[in-house]
Parts: C-alpha cells; sequence; structure tokens
C-alpha cells in the first residue's frame, strides 16, 4: 500500500485567472474533460500517480466499509461513514505538503488516512477506547471536531500563527454543508479575510446534514457563500479526484504566496447514513440515491484508467487485496485494543498538577482497591 | 517597589510577560491604539507592534476560537473579552475547546491560553455590563480560574497565568481598577543593597489571608475582598475579630487554607457579587460543611447577589453586598 504523496510540483499559481464554472476534469463515465484550465494544475500526474489515487480510493473505501461492519458488530460505539466521498477526501488531502496542517471534521478519515494516522488509531475515539487516536504534529491533523463547525477558527488562528512565524505553509480545515450555517464558520470567514491568512476552507457539500438538504442552508451555492467577505469561492465535482486535486493545490497555493483563502465547494454525495444511528430512508428518495450511484468516484477513475490502459484486471485484484489485508488489520487491531484504566480518566484534564483532581483520583482509586481488601 | 492601579498593574505585568516570552501576544477588541475599554492594553501596540497586540473583529468566539488555532502554533494568546456579559458568545469555544482540548488529545495538545474578563458591578453601568459568571466557569473542569483583587496580585498573576501551560480564565474586578496599590517588581531585588528579597512568590492556585482574626472567617475575591476588609474595620470597632481570606484561585480552590483558618474561628461566611445559588459559596459551603463539620460552631453563611439577574444600576447597591450585609451575616454565625 502507499501512503507517499502525490508529488507537488511546487506551488506554482497558473497565468489564467477567472474561472467560475464546476471544475471538472474526468466525466461521469470516465473520460478526460476538455478546455478546463485546471489542468494545468496536474499536468504532472502521470499513469503511475492516477493508479495511486485509485489505490487510495479503493483503501479508504475498505476502511470505511469494515468500520461500518464493527459497528454493525457493537465493536465501535459509533462511526461516521465516509461512503461517496473518498474522491473529495483523497484529491484534497493529496495536495498538501508535509508542512501544512489540516484541521478535519468527524468524516475525514480518509484525509488521516493520507496523512499517514494509523487506521486501527482512528478507530480509538469512535470505539470509546480513548479520546484521540493520533498526535497532531506528527501527522499534521488535528484531533477531529465533533462540535459542528467549531474548527474553522482554528484553522484561521493557526494560519494565523503561520503568517507571524513568516512561513509559508498553508492551512486546510474540512467541514460539511451544514456547518456552514454555524455562527463560527461565518467568523472563521471574516477574520481570515481580514487577516488574509494561509487558510482554505473545504467544504464537502454531501447535500444531507442529518436529515436536512443543503438548500435549507444555504439560498445560493456553498462556494458564493464566501463572497460577502471578499473570499473567492469554487465549485470542484467532488467525486473527481483529480479536479479536487487540481482546486485544492491551486487554493493552497494562493493562501502561501500570502494571497489569503479559497472557499472550496466540493459537490459530493453521503451514500451512506449521516452516522450508524441515522436512517436516510425516513427523509430521503432512493432516486436521489441512484442518481449520484452513477457518479461514483471510484467507478469513473477506474473508468478512465481502463480505457487508457493504466489498469487491467490484475490491477484491480492487486488493489482489492491490498484493501482487505487493510481491513483485517483494522478488524485485528479494533478486537485487541484495550479499555481505558480507571486512573485514566483522570489523566491530562490539565496540564499542571491539580489538587481536586489529584485528590478525587486517590479517592476513587482506594475506593476501587477497597473490593479487592474485602474479597 | 512602586505605587499604582490595578489597572495599571496588569498592563506592566503583560508588558513583562511579553518582553519575556516572544510568543506572547494579545488579542481583543480596541486593544490596540485605544488600549482597551479600560486601558488596560495601553501603549503596549505601540511598543510590540500591531502582530503581538492584534485588534480582532467583533466577534468573541471568533477571538477565542483563533487563539486556540494560535496556541496550537506554539503561541500564548492572551485574550481581552470586553465586558463579562459579552462572554457568552465565546462560551461553547471556552467550554467544548479551551477547556478539554489537552484531555481530548490525551495530553498531546497543549493550550496556554488566558482570558482577561473584566467582571462585577459597582461601576454604574448598563445591563449586560456587570455581571459575574466565574461560576459556569469554574464548572468546567480543564480550566483554571483567578482573580487578582489588588494591584500586587494583578501583577503577578496576570504573568503566573500567562505563564501556566492550562487555559486560564482571569477575572479582572472593574470597579478596583482605580484602586492604588504597592507593586513589587523583580527589578528591586536588584537594586536591594541589602540583599532582602521580597516576599517569595504566591503559586496562583493559592489563597491568601489577608487580614489574620479569630471570631470568624470571611472568604472573598475580586471585589468583595476590599469589601470584607471593611467589614472587618467596622467590626473590630464592635469588639468582634474577623479573619479575611482572598482565595485568589477559584478553580482549584484553595481549601487548605479555608480549612485551617475555620478551624481556629469555627464560623465562616463567604461574599461574593455572583448569585448565592449555585454560585462559589455553595461548593465552599459543602465542601467546608463536610471537612470541618466538627470546628463549625454555625452554619457556613453565604452573602452575594440575589437569584435575579443583575438590576439597573440604580439599585446595583441592593444586589451587591456591601460591609453591612457581610456584617449581617457574621451575626447570625456568631448568634445562630
Amino acid at each position: 500500500m502507499t501512503t507517499a504523496p502525490v508529488r507537488v510540483p511546487g506551488r506554482k499559481i497558473p497565468e489564467w485567472t477567472g474561472f467560475d464554472g464546476l471544475v471538472q476534469l474526468i466525466s461521469v463515465d470516465g473520460q478526460r474533460t476538455v478546455g478546463c484550465p485546471y489542468w494545468d494544475l496536474v499536468a504532472d500526474v502521470d499513469g503511475d500517480q492516477l493508479r495511486d489515487l485509485y489505490r487510495d480510493l479503493v483503501v479508504v473505501r475498505r476502511i470505511d466499509a469494515e468500520a461500518m461492519a464493527l459497528q454493525r458488530q457493537g465493536e465501535l460505539a459509533l462511526w461516521a461513514p465516509l461512503l461517496g466521498q473518498e474522491a473529495a477526501q483523497v484529491g484534497s488531502a493529496r495536495a498538501l505538503r508535509p508542512d501544512d496542517f489540516v484541521f478535519p471534521s468527524y468524516r475525514e478519515h480518509g484525509v488521516a488516512y493520507c496523512l499517514g494516522v494509523d487506521p486501527v488509531q482512528m478507530l480509538r475515539l469512535w470505539r470509546g477506547a480513548g479520546l484521540s487516536g493520533w498526535d497532531p504534529a506528527v501527522h499534521g491533523i488535528a484531533t477531529p471536531a465533533i462540535v459542528v463547525g467549531s474548527q474553522p477558527l482554528h484553522a484561521t488562528g493557526y494560519a494565523l500563527g503561520v503568517t507571524l512565524d513568516g512561513a509559508d505553509s498553508a492551512v486546510l480545515t474540512y467541514f460539511g454543508d451544514g456547518a456552514t450555517s454555524e455562527g463560527d464558520v461565518a467568523e472563521a470567514f471574516g477574520f481570515a479575510a481580514s487577516y488574509g491568512v494561509p487558510v482554505v476552507f473545504f467544504c464537502q457539500n454531501n447535500q444531507w446534514a442529518i436529515s436536512e438538504p443543503v438548500r435549507l442552508q444555504s439560498h445560493t451555492s456553498i462556494a458564493q457563500r464566501g463572497q460577502g467577505y471578499g473570499i473567492p469561492g469554487v465549485q470542484v465535482d467532488g467525486n473527481d479526484v483529480l479536479a479536487v486535486l487540481a482546486a485544492t493545490r491551486l487554493a493552497l497555493a494562493r493562501a502561501s504566496a500570502g494571497e489569503g483563502p479559497t472557499l472550496i465547494e466540493a459537490v459530493t454525495y453521503r451514500m451512506g447514513p449521516h452516522t450508524t444511528s441515522d436512517d436516510p430512508s425516513r427523509y430521503r428518495a432512493r432516486a436521489d440515491d441512484e442518481e449520484w450511484r452513477v457518479k461514483d468516484p471510484l467507478a469513473r477513475l477506474s473508468a478512465l484508467l481502463h480505457r487508457e490502459g493504466l489498469a487491467d484486471d490484475a490491477f484491480d485484484h492487486e488493489v482489492a487485496s491490498e484493501a482487505d489485508a487493510v481491513a483485517a488489520t483494522l478488524r485485528a487491531g479494533c478486537l485487541a485494543m484495550p479499555d481505558p484504566e480507571p486512573a485514566d480518566v483522570f489523566a491530562h484534564v490539565y496540564a499542571e498538577p491539580h489538587p481536586l483532581l489529584q485528590e478525587e483520583k486517590e479517592g476513587y482509586l482506594s475506593y476501587l482497591a477497597s473490593f479487592d481488601e474485602e474479597s | 517597589m512602586a505605587t499604582m492601579s490595578l489597572g495599571k498593574a496588569l498592563n506592566s505585568g503583560l508588558r513583562r510577560a511579553m518582553e519575556h516570552d516572544p510568543k506572547v501576544v494579545l488579542m481583543g477588541e480596541d486593544i490596540g491604539k485605544l488600549g482597551g475599554v479600560f486601558r488596560v492594553t495601553e501603549g503596549l501596540q505601540r511598543d510590540f507592534g500591531d502582530r503581538r497586540v492584534i485588534d480582532t473583529p467583533l466577534a468573541e468566539s471568533g477571538v477565542i476560537g483563533t487563539a486556540v488555532g494560535l496556541a496550537m502554533r506554539g503561541y500564548r494568546p492572551v485574550c481581552e473579552i470586553q465586558f463579562d456579559g459579552f462572554i457568552y458568545p465565546a462560551f461553547d469555544q471556552i467550554v467544548s475547546q479551551v477547556a478539554k482540548l489537552h484531555y481530548r488529545n490525551e495530553g498531546r495538545v497543549t493550550v496556554p491560553v488566558t482570558i482577561r474578563v473584566p467582571f462585577g458591578g459597582g461601576v454604574g453601568a448598563v445591563e449586560h455590563h456587570s455581571e459575574s459568571p466565574e461560576a459556569y466557569f469554574a464548572h468546567t473542569a480543564g480550566l483554571r480560574v483567578v482573580t487578582p483583587s489588588n494591584a500586587a496580585d494583578g501583577y503577578r498573576m496576570i504573568q503566573q497565568a500567562i505563564a501556566s501551560d492550562d487555559p486560564v480564565v482571569f477575572f479582572e474586578p472593574k470597579r478596583r481598577y482605580w484602586e492604588k496599590g504597592d507593586v513589587e517588581d523583580e527589578d528591586d531585588v536588584d537594586g536591594d543593597i541589602d540583599g532582602e528579597r521580597p516576599p517569595a512568590e504566591v503559586p496562583l492556585g493559592q489563597a491568601r489571608v489577608v487580614r489574620v482574626g479569630s471570631d470568624a472567617t470571611i472568604a472573598a475575591y475580586g471585589s468583595m475582598v476590599a469589601t470584607a476588609l471593611d467589614a472587618a474595620r467596622i467590626a473590630e470597632e464592635e469588639g468582634t475579630s474577623l479573619e479575611v481570606i482572598d482565595l485568589r484561585s477559584l478553580s482549584p480552590i484553595d481549601f487548605a487554607t479555608l480549612e485551617t483558618s475555620v478551624q481556629k474561628t469555627g464560623r465562616l461566611v463567604v461574599a461574593h457579587e455572583a448569585s448565592v445559588f449555585c454560585g462559589l459559596g455553595a461548593e465552599i459551603a459543602a465542601r467546608i460543611s463536610e471537612r470541618c463539620f466538627f470546628h463549625l460552631e454555625a452554619p457556613v453563611r453565604r452573602v452575594g447577589g440575589f437569584a435575579t439577574p443583575y438590576p439597573a444600576s440604580r439599585a446595583e447597591q441592593h444586589f451587591l453586598p456591601d460591609a453591612d450585609r457581610i456584617l449581617h451575616e457574621v451575626d447570625r454565625c456568631l448568634q445562630p
């Protein structure tokens, strides 16, 4: 399996400006589109890299499927599936440089995977075995934000720090269409635009905020919601991994060059439930699902690879086997994950000693120990 | 040694912290050229520049949320919330993010954010400008909550709060901003030819006995410390000896100092401006009853605001405890 990023050919902003249509580089039936200027930004992506992107998509979908199964079998408390959003996540994550930083919501398992997070550790939060799964400083990605819309402000502040440091890194933050109604997201737009900091707002518009359709959140397209703040918006086919890669590269390049924030709306679809606790059949028409099934992000890249002789049955089989192996490791790792110890409840509330906490911890542990003494 | 107001002492403490650590940045509304509505940051943008003293858009959640990101980038942001009653839009960022990120990241992320909040009444202000919201934050695990009552503590405690790796909500008693006191500086040590050092620095979480007495203890904090001292002076004239404790830290609370005092006096009155119901006094009364039950000669009494919103300013003297209301509760302790 590969976790090597697609090579990023420097951060250059192309000459052209003013493209305001939907960015799509691979059509729904797997053809390369003609005339979209964003092709400039992915001119370096060769056959090997396309195959790597496809591999990422397949592995990420397989991780998601295994996690869903683990939840249904009672091994996870909850899971927020990414089914249908693989291209939006892989395409954007593969545009990152190692010194960039990501602030995700709770559905960005594919982004975390691309940044080298161990999939087993991603499950810790969802299993209830801990509250986080990785060191943000090591992987360049913060712990997932469960409070909807809280993290774009953190990204904006981090980006302000990048500016104060005089660095040319960029910050990428993910949120959904529902989050764009949150005040914190509006405040993040305002702060980011006023300070001109290097942050990219990446909205996966998956059409649904649990049961609420996107038209309830916004009277305009999500991409247009940045305009009042002076933040340029771009709408990209979120099921087209190349288009997402191109749009994210451009936005990150603008950020790095000091040109300020960009709002990317990746138009995609949540093919599954909001979480394992949700039941979309209560609010969503089957016809909608069928319409989007045709636009499947994996199928379209696969079609392109096969059409152009970059993939054959042996490749497909190899990728599927690799994904199955990742899933098997994930399952074994999940089942072997230990429950927290009682003392863990009290750990890390504060960075410095705290007498009340110390007292409560000692009291509870001696209470537990008293049972041992009785027996 | 210099004599200065609490506001000026905080200003000097902030300046000192910024000189000491280049990662300390100030953020807030009107804190730059204006120097804050109470002038606590006066002159700091002029001397440190607008990249370290940052005027923000008018969005309290935005101030705190961006401070979280700055902290994750290695900075020590000091946020000013303009008035107590304007902190609520930032409540989610403070409670769900600032307070919990260290825990949620299992110790891998620290959030050394200081949130400065002018609080309390007594200045004749319009509504939303006189509140005492400290109990909300003391109730929240992961935060430290402190308040200085005088200039010397203001100077020291703001530096300690900024240096802490934990987030600190720093309540500044606004009606005491203009009251003067002696402030000791580290420079005093260098210039002291007798080699006599100033008193050892009191840790941030520690209470202080500000007046020694024997008949009853008054526990107070922020603006109420001066009121409690007034009460003690009046009581002394009437032959009653009151011990006054300045809690200084509201989370954690230094119960050891309280217990020592109550074991001696046998009586405790807790005074604060905040509403008595579910206020800090409730927690203190419960703990002291648990720990000092056999030393108590009377139930712990509380004196504070009523279970009302903060009233119109021309009626605030009825809401705010004064020395007489404190002494009324002391009397009920002495003659239960």
